[in-house]
């Protein structure tokens, strides 16, 4: 039974894609994807500029309603539904599928209201629940003990590595299941990546990680499971370590050993 | 090499590494082609150019863990790349021992000469045996420069024959020693020389493991995979 439990919880799935098309107008972004992306394990998407990683991502919470023209085909089963099915409430979506863009967004506000904005949007908490919700979810993105005494200074006075954080720190604050972080160290210091890259491996305990990277040591070192793609189509996906000792198909091997074109 | 990586200096790079390496490999192979033939003739020249010539070899095993480092830190390889710098660490050291039991051998020959010890035919005592290590060396050097993994798992198989060879001169050895004591100071110089050769055998079986490993990405070291290999082989 215990034996049972184990295996059921290694392969759990949180994003179950299958079939998926994705359109830019007449442009064919995404073809015929399948993939699961498992609960509670990072799963990286590597590929050269253009591939349709991002695009993937911006699927799993429908960033992509916001742009007219765009439409996505085929099912991304989360808990049991479709989320590409017209009813599916799309704010409450984007609560549980939370994002972090390359480049630090925060709001023109203070670091405390931009953790609470988005507390507010959900749940009606009294002051000293919020307290405790944003010193929690600064404490998740490895940030608290820098920004505790400046919780009422401007989030654009942060560096950019706090920034981000302070981003990750608000996705975290209403309590996702899933994580999309899309390139999100590709503009920070070395330092500031090694951070983001550990805070990674931190949040995978409480939530399921999607990652796209332009990085490929990246990849390796924070997923376990990395999908290469390539056109708009799925090449190769599987466990990082085979992904990067001993890929199956000769175009993955051929992109992340640098012969690509 | 399969293709080209988009920076041609990476290219250079992992062919420098691997010309070094054939060329460690062919120093390697004339040391003990040497080695074998002082202990044929009793040249004693000849041994002491063995024993010296391992220097070279030294420093190409230091030189190569070297730029085998340095690869590691400006290229971060991965996948094929990985496995050929990894795979060349080790073959190095495969190398570097195979020149060490040379030098035992050249100083086998030196001392049996020296001392006029010449009851017995030595040489013809580990001929055989001394040409089947020989050619298994050159095979695995070939299959390395090659990567070719077929010759590699033929190769596995072939350290077994220098295994028994080994156990078949020891007793022809023992024998001399019980018909004529007179024989035994030579008979254990021999013996030396047929050790070295056998462990010759297993350095050689251990770089067309790691060639293996280039090519097909399978660790088999320890495992059986070569001999289930062949036996797929031969029931298709």
């Amino acid at each position: 039974m215990t034996t049972q439990t184990s295996v059921d919880m290694t392969n759990k799935k949180t994003l179950e894609i299958k079939n998926l098309n994705f359109f830019y107008g007449a442009f064919q972004g995404l073809k015929n994807i399948n993939l699961d992306i498992n609960d509670k394990k990072v799963t990286a998407f590597i590929g050269p500029s253009g591939c349709g990683k991002s695009t993937l991502l911006r699927t799993f919470n429908r960033m992509y309603d916001l742009y007219p023209g765009q439409r996505a085909e085929g099912k991304i089963i989360y808990h049991g539904k479709n989320i590409l099915e017209p009813g599916q409430d799309v704010n409450m979506l984007r609560a549980k599928v939370g994002m972090v863009f390359q480049k630090p967004t925060p709001f023109p506000m203070s670091v405390y209201d931009n953790i609470a904005f988005g507390v507010r949007l959900y749940e009606n908490l009294p002051k000293g629940e919020m307290d405790e919700r944003v010193e929690w979810a600064l404490n998740k993105a490895a940030l608290w003990t820098e920004v505790k005494d400046k919780l009422n200074k401007s989030g654009l006075s942060l560096s950019g590595g706090q920034q981000q954080r302070l981003c990750i720190a608000r996705g975290v604050a209403v309590k996702p299941d899933v994580l999309l972080l899309d390139e999100p160290t590709s503009a920070l210091d070395p330092i500031s990546t090694a951070k983001i890259e550990e805070l990674i491996s931190e949040l995978k305990g409480d939530y399921t990680i999607a990652i796209v990277t332009h990085n490929m040591q990246q990849a390796a070192r924070c997923s376990d499971y990395t999908a290469y793609m390539y056109l708009g189509e799925l090449v190769e996906f599987g466990e990082t370590d085979q992904i990067f000792m001993n890929p199956n198909k000769k175009d993955t091997q051929d992109y992340i050993t640098g012969r690509f074109g | 090499m399969p293709g080209e990586h988009s920076s041609k200096q990476y290219d250079m790079d992992l062919e420098t590494i691997r010309s070094k390496v054939l060329l460690m490999g062919g120093l390697v192979e004339s040391q003990f082609q040497d080695a074998v033939s002082c202990f044929r003739t009793g040249n004693i020249a000849q041994a002491e150019q063995v024993i010296k010539a391992d220097e070279n070899v030294n420093n190409l095993e230091v030189s190569l863990d070297d730029t085998c480092s340095h690869l590691i830190v400006k290229r971060q390889p991965a996948a094929n790349d990985l496995r050929t710098v990894m795979a060349t660490i080790k073959v190095i050291t495969d190398l570097e021992r195979i020149g060490d039991e040379s030098t035992k051998i050249a100083r086998a020959a030196k001392s049996i000469t020296e001392r006029g010890v010449t009851t017995i035919n030595h040489y013809e005592t580990i001929r055989v045996m001394a040409a089947s290590a020989g050619d298994m060396l050159h095979d695995a050097l070939d299959a390395f420069a090659r990567l070719d993994g077929k010759q590699a798992i033929e190769l596995i198989a072939q350290d077994e024959i220098v295994d028994h060879e080994f156990r078949s001169v020891m007793r022809t050895l023992i024998t001399f020693m019980m018909e004529d004591p007179r024989t035994i100071s030579g008979a254990l110089d021999t013996l030396w020389v047929a050790k070295a050769i056998e462990r010759i055998g297993d350095h050689v079986k251990n770089i067309a493991e790691y060639v293996v490993y280039i090519v097909e990405g399978k660790d088999i070291r320890h495992t059986d995979y070569a001999a289930s290999q062949r036996e797929d082989r031969t029931t298709n």
